[in-house]
């Protein structure tokens, strides 16, 4: 019976620290899935003013994904040491552009990236080599990466916000995006920005 | 009460906590062996900072040979042992230094990467890297005797990872055998590297 107990006490004990520390506990065993709730991921409001502005975000702090201000939020989970994550950074400049020149998109769909096991020195040599306009967030101790099931890179997750505050993920895939055009494309369709056929 | 629970307190700790995470590049896909956590050094080096590196000639995937002292009075040199291709860390580490050319350009410094594997194993590893513009070097035959020299030759035959800075004069500046199971961060080695700059 003491043993039970003082397991139990062990159990409590540790997810109280875990709760205080404000770390993810476990590594997800999968991936986000599709058709369902993206994890809990935790970002430092940027200190640039155009990456705040461009995710629509105010004051200092941290901030989740659904706080962002888009319809569609497009997440790459990259490693500046990932070979394909470097073949791809064109590929998402791309899609990047696509989106900003095209004023029915603008503002509505977002990207960000989030550099896995890497410093702020790796994502900002990441960011300068490949001229990537779009936030880029390190994440040091993998804790991001952890919580999304520990995937390989590049790995691309879309998210639709809801005007009620409540989200979806429609993409979550391992891989290149092959063509930035399809790719939005699809985005689009998943998210209802465009109906199908249309 | 209390004694019996550091156990259980630790288990739970380490369960929760410790957790196997490597940012893997697809591009190896399902080719990585998985050696779990290691232990984190497993060698002692006797070579310090201030002392002459050991001079060595190694073969490179290139076909040519390469030799330490041919960079002496020319160029810095960058030593990044890593244990394995085919395996976790080592594969995503040194696609990252392929990106900063330029980085070890503007220290004027080389870098020479080195296992304990054979040549066509490097070769083949190294490929989907892309085209990698420092010498891989093979401490293959006599087995690891390089990373013996240097120190660095675990007790199961591979290397450690380890970093070593050598400057233009054949000096060793910077040593960091780190552990094994993460990669070290560019910025320790930017660090290092701007020293050599400012002396």
């Amino acid at each position: 019976m003491k043993k039970l107990f003082s397991l139990l006490l062990a159990v409590v004990v540790c997810f109280a620290f875990f709760s205080v520390l404000d770390l993810p506990v476990y590594a997800a065993k999968e991936p986000p899935a599709e058709g369902g709730p993206l994890p809990v991921i935790k970002l430092p409001v940027p200190k640039s003013p155009e990456e705040k502005n461009y995710l629509g975000l105010k004051g200092e702090g941290s901030f989740t994904i659904p706080q962002i201000k888009a319809k569609v939020v497009i997440i790459e989970i990259f490693s500046m040491y990932c070979p394909y994550c470097q073949n791809e950074a064109p590929r998402v400049n791309e899609l990047y552009n696509a989106i900003e020149n095209n004023p029915d998109l603008k503002g509505k769909i977002k990207i960000i990236g989030i550099g896995a096991g890497n410093t702020p020195m790796e994502v900002d040599i990441f960011r300068k080599k490949f001229q990537i306009a779009f936030p880029l967030f390190p994440d040091v101790d993998y804790s991001i990466h952890k919580v999304c099931g520990e995937v390989r890179t590049p790995y691309f997750i879309g998210v639709k916000i809801n005007e009620n505050g409540s989200h979806e993920v429609i993409y979550s895939r391992l891989g290149s995006i092959e063509d930035a055009n399809k790719f939005l494309d699809l985005i689009l369709q998943r998210s209802g920005m465009k109906k199908e056929g249309s | 009460m209390a004694k019996k629970s550091i156990p259980i307190f630790a288990s739970l700790f380490l369960l929760l906590f410790v957790s196997l995470s490597y940012g893997i590049s697809e591009i190896y896909k399902d080719y990585i062996y998985q050696p779990g956590t290691l232990k984190p050094v497993d060698s002692k080096t006797k070579l310090r900072v201030g002392d002459r590196a050991p001079d060595f000639t190694l073969p490179s995937i290139s076909g040519e040979k390469v030799s330490l002292s041919q960079y002496q009075g020319k160029k810095n040199v960058v030593i990044s042992f890593v244990p394995a291709a085919w395996t976790p860390v080592c594969s995503d580490q040194w696609p990252g230094y392929n990106l900063v050319k330029d980085m070890f350009d503007e220290h004027d410094a080389i870098l020479l990467g080195i296992t304990v594997d054979n040549i066509p194993t490097l070769y083949a590893w190294t490929r989907p890297m892309g085209n990698i513009w420092f010498p891989v070097l093979s401490d293959f035959w006599p087995h690891g005797k390089v990373a013996k020299k240097y120190g660095v030759l675990r007790s199961n035959g591979v290397s450690e990872r380890a970093l070593f800075v050598i400057d233009k004069k054949g000096i060793i500046r910077y040593i960091d055998v780190h552990d094994i199971n993460k990669r070290p961060p560019l910025e320790d080695l930017v660090r290092e590297l701007d020293k050599l700059k400012n002396n």
